[in-house]
This record gives C-alpha cells, structure tokens and sequence, in this order.
C-alpha cells in the first residue's frame, strides 16, 4: 500500500464489501463513488443497532424506546449543522436525497416567488435533478430557464451570468458546486456574490461537493443547500435541505401530513416550527441515525485529508491514463479546480461495452449520459465513462484499472 | 458470456462497417425507440412489396452491440416474407449474433433493434392493415422484449 495522507489499510477494514471478489476471483475495485459510496461498518452497525435495540417512531410516543430514538434522530441534525457549519439547526430539512431537495425548493418556494416571464438560470453541467424541476416550474409559470454555459475547460462561463443578471428578471441562480461528469469545481462564493449584489436567490447542488471536500456555509452565504447521506458512506434515503430560516418561514409546505402541523382543524391547519414543518410523515428514521454514524466517520478523517487523498489519486490517475492510447480526457487538467472524478472515452469503444469489459477485471466505473444530457450535448458525445475516486481507493487499483483499459484497447484493436 | 467473446471480429466489423445504415424516404415502416437507462437510440425504415421486405434501413448510435445487433438484423430480414419477420423471435436475433447468456443490463443492447422492429411491424399492422387481433400479439410481445 502506498504511503498516503489517510491510514488507508485501516480505511479499507472498514468496509465490509471491500473484501469480497466479483467475477469470481477478481477483487472488487470501486470506482464509482460519484454514483453512491460504500458503507464502513461503523453505518451498517448503526443501523442494525436501531432496529435491533431502540426501533420506535419519534417526536409523539413517551416510551423510552421513543425518547432514544428521537434523541438519536436529533442529534443527526446537530451533526450536520456542525458538519456544514450553520448556527441554527432548524434550518436542516431531512428528506430523501439532493433530489427531493431541490423539488422542495422548487414546489414551495418557487411556485411563491416565480412569475411569469421571470427568469431561473442553472448551467449545462447539471445533474437532471437540477433541471427537470426547474423546466416543471417554469413551464407552469411561464417563465424562462436560462443556462450558464460551460467552456472547453469544463469550467462555467460566468460572463453569461452577469447578462443575465443584468436583464433584471433573475429569481434564482441554481448550481452545483461539483459536477457530476466534470469534476470542476464551480467557483461559487463568485457566483453567491454577484447573485446577492443583485438580489437573486441562490441555491447549491452540493451531491457531489459535501462528500469530497469541506464545505463551510457561512462563509458561502448562499440561500438553499442540497446534499445526499448516500454519496458520503451513509444511507439511501437520506438527504439534507438546508435554508435560511426567514426562507423556511416564509415557505408553503411540500407535503402535508403528521408531525408537521401545529393543530389541524376541519378546514385549516397551523403549521409545526421549523424543521418539522417540512418533515410530514414519519422519516426515514433508521437512514437518519445512520448517516450520523457517516458523519463522525468523516469527522474522524478530516475533510482536508479527504481532499488531500483524493487530490493525489487523481493526479496520479489523470497522468497514467493521459498515456492510454486513443484516450479522450473531459474537464479541466487543473486539479486544483476539479474533484476526484475523470470523465473519458476510448477511442470508439462505446463506455457501455468500455464499462463491460474492464467490470471483468473487477473494475466498476459509471458508463452512459451520468443524468446530464445537456452536458453530453455540450460536449457533443452520447456517453462517457467515468472513474470516481474516494477515501479507500487506491493507487494500486488505479494500476489495475490502467491496465484494464489497455486490455479492453486490444480488444477493440486500437 | 466473457468480452473476448461477446467483441469478436464480427461484431467490430458491423459496429464499425453497419450494412443497411441509413434512411428511406417515404418508408412504409418507420419506427424509433431508445433505451433511457444507456440513451441507446435505434430508428428503423422498412419498405414493403408484394409481401416482402424489399429495403430495409437503420440510423442510431450506440454500443457495439446494440448497432452491431441493429445492422445484423436488416440484414436477416432483408428480402423475407413478411410472415416470417413477423414471427422472428428474440432467441432467433441473439442466434443469428451469437451472443448468449447476455447480461440483464447488456441484453437490452441485443435486442433494441428486434423491439423497434416489432414496433414498427405493430404499428403498420394495427394502422394499415387493420388487424387487431395480429397486433395486438405483436405489441405484447414487443413490450415482453426487456
């Protein structure tokens, strides 16, 4: 094992799965972290340990198995709000993932303040759950969605930006922070900046940020912040909408139901305070203590190490595969601008069969459009691959993966 | 089904040389589906005479596999009673590539081409030739396809 930033052999003994073969005998090698990470045991357990020893519905029942689970469920938000470093924690809407997230947003408080002729501006390297909603939304209102292009870097062109803004229509800016085929890194405390000067509302698609590198939302000062448990080790079913609280109150609910009203009368109903009012149901409780489990995890790592890994993964692998023949690399070079994801093609191997043949090496990367067709298009290709590191790959697999690419070249005899 | 077996020359030669790729104008048969999981996208043009297939044409893009499968097709369809392509089934397609034990994720791939087709043939039969009860058989095994 290479000497790394991270104590990388007591990192992979965490990971259950890490162990196992695929292929019969060919050892897993994970490189699709973009799509959803693995899960240390320390989540698994705290999972299991749930339903085996505290499982019970929070916030109403006074049993003790009641109290253990809300405090549990609670203490997740404490978690977060520190881990995002925001003071109120309120503010931390759990929901089901980025998705659901930016559904909310776009439900509630976009059906409030979109107009006609108004104007929604996102950017072509959009995840469709940063695009479909807001199409949904505009449609309806009859307003106009507008994109911030992307340049031959994979970096956005923010000029556009400004002449947007400049029209005076602007409602909302949306944007990842980190694209999910690119890696770049937006510059967003830029964007937040210009927005704020203007009065536009801003929010962050942060799926692919949060869980590579350290984030910080008060000094990003945006409006809305997305994020999903299961790309950082924690469970499906489990994301996190974070608002500012004037926001939050001036917001209709997303979903009416129990444990989000005040009192519910015949014809009218109050609402609960913050978060609850836009937690309706019961939640996905167990997910929720287990993405608490993530937390402390990172937390123990650090996300300066996160990033410090990955950074050196990254470097590495974007050398050694600059030097696979008939490679076609996507995004910037500059890895101070991008995470730890390489999007590429080979020369016209397809990445369905790309992803085929290199999977027989027990290698596993992300092949197709990756949710972003209007990205694809920019780029003008129907699909790439792509390799997603995180905290336990290695460099060692990276060798691996290199040589499987060779081998799938062969095949293909380029 | 290992890779060295699935990309073997022929399937190379008519991913990288399709026969048949292109389009007819004014076909009596034109169909156009794709695969959301992969954006796999397949189009199909058919020209029918006294029964038979007299032309028949693909455009799309795709995996190897999938435009492989595709160009094979017209192919083995070409010139042949329109009965018989009609009653073509899934297993004759991968037969007629040599493609078995597929993947559930890579079958789909193989057999894009045989759903437009069936498609297409449904559509002409329900359409043109008024037979409900013909296609009605032909669109539930089209839908049974992945």
């Amino acid at each position: 094992m290479q000497a790394s930033v991270i104590n990388i052999k007591s990192i992979r003994n965490d990971f259950p799965i890490l162990k196992r073969k695929v292929h019969k005998d060919k050892p897993l090698i994970y490189f699709d972290n973009a799509a959803t990470t693995q899960k240390p045991i320390q989540v698994i357990d705290a999972i299991s340990n749930y339903y085996l020893n505290y499982n019970s519905n929070i916030h109403r029942a006074v049993h003790q198995l009641a109290e253990e689970a809300t405090a549990a469920y609670e203490l997740t938000r404490d978690k977060v709000a520190k881990f995002i470093n925001i003071k109120n924690r309120e503010e931390i809407i759990f929901v089901r993932g980025t998705t659901e997230a930016i559904n909310l947003v776009a439900y509630s408080w976009g059906r409030q303040n979109v107009q006609k002729d108004d104007i929604v501006v996102t950017t072509e390297y959009e995840h469709h759950s940063n695009i479909v909603p807001w199409q949904l939304l505009t449609k309806e209102k009859g307003a106009k969605l507008e994109y911030i292009g992307v340049d031959d870097n994979g970096e956005l062109i923010l000029d556009q930006l400004d002449a947007y803004l400049d029209t005076g229509r602007v409602k909302l800016v949306t944007f990842s922070q980190m694209s999910n085929v690119l890696g770049t890194i937006s510059k967003s405390e830029e964007i937040i900046k210009k927005c704020h000067q203007k009065g536009v509302r801003v929010l962050v698609d942060a799926a692919q940020s949060v869980p590579h590198i350290k984030v910080d939302l008060q000094k990003l000062d945006c409006d809305f912040f997305a994020f999903s448990a299961h790309k950082m080790l924690g469970p499906t079913g489990v994301g996190v909408l974070w608002a500012r609280k004037d926001l939050l109150e001036s917001m209709v609910p997303f979903n009416g139901g129990g444990d989000m009203i005040r009192e519910v009368h015949k014809y009218e109903t109050t609402w609960n305070d913050l978060p609850f009012k836009f937690e309706a149901g019961t939640p996905n409780i167990a997910d929720v203590i287990g993405f608490s489990a993530a937390l402390d995890y990172l937390d123990k790592i650090g996300m300066d190490k996160v990033r410090e890994h990955e950074v050196e993964l990254t470097k590495y692998a974007l050398e050694q595969i600059s030097a696979v023949k008939g490679i076609k690399l996507y995004g910037t070079p500059d890895i101070t601008k991008r995470g730890g994801v390489i999007s590429f093609n080979l020369g016209d191997i397809h990445p369905h069969d790309l992803a085929t043949i290199i999977d027989e090496d027990g290698v596993a990367i992300r092949s197709g459009h990756h949710c972003a067709q209007v990205l694809m298009e920019r780029l003008d290709v129907s699909a790439t691959s792509r390799a997603s590191f995180y905290i336990y790959n290695t460099k060692e697999e990276i060798d691996v993966f290199i040589r499987s690419l060779n081998r799938a070249r062969e095949l293909f005899r380029i | 089904m290992s890779s060295a077996d699935i990309y073997r020359e022929i399937i190379l030669d008519y991913y990288r040389n399709p026969r048949n790729y292109g389009k007819i104008e004014n076909p009596d048969i034109s169909k156009k589906d794709s695969n959301p999981l992969c954006g796999d996208e397949l189009e199909m043009h058919i020209n029918l005479k006294d029964n038979k297939i007299s032309d028949v044409k693909f455009t799309g893009k795709g995996c190897a596999i999938s435009q492989a499968s595709a160009s094979m097709l017209t192919e083995l369809i070409m010139d042949k009673d329109f009965e018989f392509v009609k009653e073509l089934t899934k297993e004759d397609v991968l037969e007629n590539l040599g493609l078995h034990d597929l993947g559930p994720a890579r079958i789909k791939c193989a057999l894009l081409s045989l759903k437009v087709l069936k498609y297409g043939i449904y559509s002409y039969v329900s359409e043109k030739l008024k037979d409900t009860a013909s296609a009605d058989k032909i669109k539930e095994e089209a839908s049974g396809l992945f």
